[in-house]
């Protein structure tokens, strides 16, 4: 049987962050690929985007890159493949995609095309309803199953999908797929099952591919890498004139932000790395065989769920008196007793932080180097609570008793701390990760909605 | 030697919203032959270095196409949740650089 050899150029890791790099963007459109296709999603931003259900990128940066992929895709007659859109992957953020679709071809006066536009949020009721109805909310990774408490305690879930609302997309004939909340390596490995390759190649591709460069050295982002997938392997190139995907730069990418190196998990089993072997093919191509896919019996999708926790205020000031800050401690404890005496005891009704930057700030608790004394530090004091005007008056104070620290030798009686600008910040709300999770389903479709749309100039 | 004179990567970045996740990377053969010997680095000495009780350490594996060895520690509250250091768990791999690798 033989199979088509498949071209894909990805440039760029995260859709929207910082814009991709033309340059060898343009040089992969000339290498004949079948595909562009791209991630924008990440679990990395935390939880505040999904829950409060905003982008993190800047849209100026979303646009600029859509504009590039879909002009060029368009231009070759290819599809163009855009997963987790607007950094969530939530309904806002594929219909925020879809928009930019719009736009740029009306823009560009680009020939009508057909899109589709795959939805993966999912209402927490209907999480709640499988819930009572005896499925499994299973914790990933050490985290306990969900439960009710779980479900009333998150805002807003988005289901990972798999390959499978991708390739029939593919097969439906659309030329740009806008999907929302996608495994990384699933949106490579659609087209490439679609031309039958094995599930091994093709989920080996994409996760060399996900994060685009990184999988080059030296270390680059945002530049174009491209992957071909024949019956003798995986082939990824770089193809920034400075950069080159070698057997080391491949595998260390294939261990990148994971827990084991060995294994990547997908709905309906893992890819298998452990047997890979890396070859220098050329200067900038490394080619990858070995890898196998081990299918499981049940299918599971993951949930992501993020729940709002309590509003959230800031205060900045700094110090750079040695004694104050040989005795930082007894001036932070000093000015929280004062706000237990008139706000009640911290962590009840709310909670507050002081960030020592210049100390342990960056590290806390898993900080194994004791401080030197630093000539000055940094503090961010951050306080939570349900009211948002009421964490500003707890964060004033918070920050203000630095300035009033009592210690028994201090020399500067006139102010323990300098302060950058005599207000509280008003900051984002604090959210939680509630579920990170995953939920048995039928069929791996079962989650997803699918709209197709023409595209008209 | 001092692990950051022997290893090209030493990084720490999330690996899903509960864990963190580091990789010691040595371009040269015989340097990552050299701390994978030593024995220095382990599970045990991951958790003493960073003051972790050692069942958060929960993967530890030496990967040998990349050169690298690679653990993971738990976190104790998800990534980004309130009085969160280090969002991305990018910058917690200093401490590795002065294990002294004989």
């Amino acid at each position: 049987m033989s199979v088509k050899t498949v071209r894909i150029i990805t440039p760029t890791g995260h859709l929207g962050t910082t814009p991709l790099e033309k340059a060898s963007f343009e040089r992969g459109c000339t290498m004949s690929p079948d595909f562009i296709v791209a991630d924008s999603g990440s679990a990395d931003i935390g939880p505040y985007p999904l829950g409060a259900d905003r982008a993190a990128s800047d849209e100026v940066w979303q646009r600029h890159d859509i504009e590039a992929m879909l002009v060029a895709a368009r231009r070759l007659g290819i599809p163009l493949i855009l997963g987790s859109a607007s950094d969530t992957g939530t309904d806002r953020g594929v219909d925020q995609y879809v928009r930019l679709v719009r736009d740029i071809t009306r823009q560009h006066g680009l020939a009508p095309f057909h899109l589709a536009a795959i939805y993966s949020e999912i209402p927490v009721d209907e999480i709640r309803r499988r819930l009572r109805a005896g499925a499994t909310i299973r914790g990933l990774n050490g985290r306990p199953d969900a439960d009710a408490a779980t479900l009333d305690r998150t805002d807003r879930i988005v289901a990972v999908m798999g390959t499978e609302p991708i390739r029939d997309a593919l097969k439906a004939g659309v030329d740009v797929v806008i999907a929302g909340r996608s495994s990384d390596c699933a949106i490579f490995a659609a087209p490439l099952l679609e031309a039958g390759h094995s599930l091994a190649d093709a989920f080996f591709c994409g996760k060399a591919m996900e994060c685009a460069s990184f999988c080059g050295e030296p270390f680059m982002g945002k530049e174009t890498i491209l992957g071909r997938v024949d019956v003798t392997g995986v082939y990824l190139t770089a193809l920034h004139p400075n950069q080159r995907c070698t057997p080391a730069s491949v595998a260390s990418h294939a261990m990148y932000e994971r827990l084991n190196p060995f294994r990547e998990y997908v709905p309906g089993g893992y890819l298998d790395m452990s047997k890979c072997s890396y070859e220098q093919i050329d200067p900038k191509t490394t080619r990858v065989t070995g890898q196998t896919f081990v299918t499981s019996e049940t299918t599971w999708i993951k949930l992501e769920g993020s729940g709002k926790v309590a509003e959230r205020a800031l205060f900045i000031c700094g110090i750079r008196d040695p004694y104050t800050i040989a005795h930082l401690d007894h001036a932070i404890g000093w000015a929280k007793s004062k706000l237990t005496e008139r706000f009640g005891p911290i962590g009840e009704r709310y909670h507050v932080f002081y960030h020592v930057y210049g100390r342990d700030a960056v590290m806390g608790a898993m900080e194994p180097t004791p401080a030197r004394a630093p000539q000055e530090v940094g503090i961010v004091v951050e306080v939570t609570c349900d009211d948002a005007a009421r964490a500003e008056t707890i964060a004033h104070i918070a920050g203000k008793n630095l300035f009033y620290a009592r210690l028994p030798d201090v020399k500067g009686t006139a102010g323990t701390a300098a302060i950058m600008s005599d207000e509280v910040l008003h900051a984002r709300p604090a959210y939680e990760w509630t579920l990170n999770h995953a939920i048995e389903v039928a069929d791996p479709r079962e989650l997803f909605r699918t709209r197709f749309e023409d595209i008209q100039p | 030697m001092k692990l950051v004179e022997l290893a090209t990567t030493i990084r720490s970045k999330n690996a899903g919203v509960d864990h963190i996740t580091f990789d010691v990377i040595c371009r040269d053969r015989r340097n990552f032959e050299r701390v994978r010997d030593s024995g220095v680095l382990n599970k045990a000495a991951v958790a003493r270095l960073f003051g972790v009780e050692e069942s958060r350490v929960t993967d530890f594996v030496v990967f040998e196409p990349a050169n690298a060895i690679k653990f993971t520690i738990r976190r104790l509250k998800p990534s980004g949740g309130m009085g969160e250091t280090d969002l991305f768990g990018s910058q917690q791999y200093a401490p590795l650089f002065d294990l002294d690798i004989p």
